[in-house]
């Protein structure tokens, strides 16, 4: 049985997190995520400035800290924190290594950033379809970013079998950083479908950090114990395929079925063909047993070969946004709050200003759950204490977004009353990076492993 | 046999739910909070009856999959986020609160079975 322990769900996730599970209790490898769609392109900003930057910093501060017990209790680390610089993020890693005088073995996997590569590919006929609308890349070429390729769990476990300590990654699928330890460890290959699904499925329970262990869980939630201690999760897993998620003993949270089951429903599509770059898992044949406190253990599970595609994320810009919020109270909150929302309208419609969209929010009334089964009914609607207006806009042009910043601020004084700016200031003009998921065959690319220092 | 008494439930009351997104698509995962509720969702929360309940919200078509294995179905809400993730200018951009926005319907469970 080996433990592989997730410490970071998302880059900004608890800075904790991963020391408590390598501090808290036994684990045999240390997985981290620090790679959201979004994080490319704030790592390509970021190298655009430095070159020397475009990785997760908070990855290589966090090795620093632990290195000691990693060392002690000779626990791996695997984590996407290369972003757009898997060379430089290993450089800082062993860096950080040298000052403390502890050896470190790190291995990188890269290959994924095809960015350079686009417009050969779109010569050859390779069209990088957007995946959802059917659209050819060429649309929107120009305003391309980043372009990586998700990779799968095979080469990260060969950098684990060439002795890596730490193995960081570029764009990889998150659940096969969680499989590639039970391939390095179990010997599995690369047609054991059922098995390689278990691992995914294994990946995906536990990806998103503390959603698996009572974070986010709607099932009682007010008697989930310690959520201010909340453990991360850990999986055990057993050559067969079979595992169990748990986490350490004393910390907050819990792990039941119902704490399981909305975190294998969470970000999936049709259950039957949850598809990776190492093989095709099915949700519709995970057995749940509670076999203990705070462990749930996973049997069952079958999968069907792989595809012949990598998915490929392709980030492009795509125009300036911003979003101004003022709070109106009782009474009459909800009334005061549209009627702004119309007299801010009309003053941009005066203004000449034309967005490709305006969209209003009323906080406290209806602005998350927006359907009609959410608007409040006539006799409390008088009575709501408060009502956020939040107003975004969206252009290609933008100065006209600039503009609309300016309209929110006037409405404390010239609009209805009995409104606060909430202390935010102006909003900020924020640039809106998109995203273009695309297929490309398997043949196209090759994941690149290698380790440092280099075998002796 | 005593009579059968219908009466209305929100879902909240038997099941539980957790809702993401992808692109412009946010899924929604319901889940009986008692094994023996599943075919009531199966029964009463069809694919037409969250398109409904989403109006206004949901902009494209409603697929539903079922997952007995786990007592729950999987809905995915097309069209859904306002051109999603970084494009939308929603309050809530990737769909996280769907999960209890469907949970807000009401559905017809037996008396017996209440």
């Amino acid at each position: 049985m080996i433990r592989i322990a997730n410490g970071q769900g998302f880059w900004g996730d608890s800075l904790e997190a991963p020391v408590d599970q390598i501090r808290r209790g036994p684990i045999d490898y240390l997985t981290l995520d620090y790679l959201a769609e979004v994080t490319m392109s704030i790592l390509q900003k970021q190298r655009a400035r430095d070159p020397q930057a475009g990785y997760a910093r908070d990855f290589v501060d966090l090795i620093a800290r632990v290195l000691p017990d990693l060392k002690d209790r000779r626990i791996r680390v695997i984590a996407n924190a290369g972003g757009i610089n898997p060379m430089g993020c290993r450089d800082a890693v062993l860096e950080r290594a040298a000052r403390q005088d502890l050896p470190l073995k790190v291995a990188t996997v890269t290959g994924d950033d095809i960015t350079d590569r686009l417009d050969q590919f779109l010569k050859r006929g390779i069209e990088l379809k957007n995946m959802d609308t059917g659209e050819p890349l060429s649309a929107i070429r120009a305003q391309v970013e980043r372009a990586n390729v998700y990779f799968g769990a095979f080469p990260v476990a060969e950098a684990l079998g060439l002795g890596a300590e730490i193995v960081i990654t570029g764009r990889v699928a998150d659940a096969a950083l969680t499989l590639a330890p039970m391939i390095h460890e179990f010997g599995w290959k690369e047609t054991d479908w059922d098995k390689l699904s278990a691992g995914i499925v294994a990946g995906h329970a536990i990806e998103c950090g503390a959603q698996v262990t009572g974070g986010n869980c709607q099932v009682d939630w007010e008697t989930i114990p310690d959520l201010a201690d909340i453990g991360y999760p850990i999986v055990e897993a057993e050559p067969d395929g079979t595992f169990s998620v748990t986490k350490h003993s004393g910390t907050g949270g819990r792990v039941t079925v119902a704490s399981v089951k909305e975190q294998l429903l969470y970000e999936i599509g049709d259950p039957t063909q949850y598809i990776t770059p190492d093989c095709v898992a099915d949700f519709t044949t995970v057995h749940l047993d509670q076999a203990g406190e705070n462990r749930v253990r996973f049997s069952g599970i079958a999968g069907r070969p792989a595809t012949n595609y990598y998915k490929v994320s392709i980030s492009y810009t795509a125009g300036y946004k911003a979003m101004g919020s003022l709070v109106y109270t009782w009474p009459d909150a909800y009334r005061k709050a549209r009627a702004a929302d119309q007299i801010l309208r009309q003053r941009l419609t005066r203004l000449g200003l034309r967005f490709d969209e305006i969209r209003t929010a009323f906080l406290g009334a209806n602005g998350c759950h927006e359907i009609p089964a959410a608007e409040p009914t006539p006799e409390i609607e008088p009575h709501l204490p408060e009502v956020v207006l939040r107003v975004g806009v969206r252009s290609e042009n933008r100065a006209a977004v600039d503009r609309f910043t300016r309209e929110i601020a006037p409405l404390v004084l010239n609009g209805p009353p009995g409104v606060s700016g909430l202390g935010l200031g102006r909003p900020r003009v924020e640039e809106i990076v998109a995203f273009w998921p695309a297929l490309i065959p398997k043949s196209e690319v090759r994941p690149e492993v290698a380790i440092w220092p280099s075998a002796s | 046999m005593a009579k059968r008494e219908l009466i209305k439930r929100r879902l909240i009351e038997i099941a539980h739910a957790r809702s993401g997104d992808k692109g412009d698509l946010v899924n929604i995962g319901l889940i009986a909070r008692k094994p023996e509720d599943y075919p009531i969702l199966v029964r009463e929360v069809t694919a037409d009856r969250v398109k409904q309940h989403f109006a206004g919200v949901c902009q494209g078509k409603v697929e539903r999959f079922e997952l007995p294995n786990l007592g729950a179905l999987n809905f995915l809400l097309h069209e859904a986020l306002d051109g999603g993730g970084t494009m939308a200018l929603k309050a809530d951009p990737q769909g996280k609160t769907y999960s209890t926005a469907l949970l807000r319907m009401e559905i017809v469970v037996d008396g017996d079975a209440a």
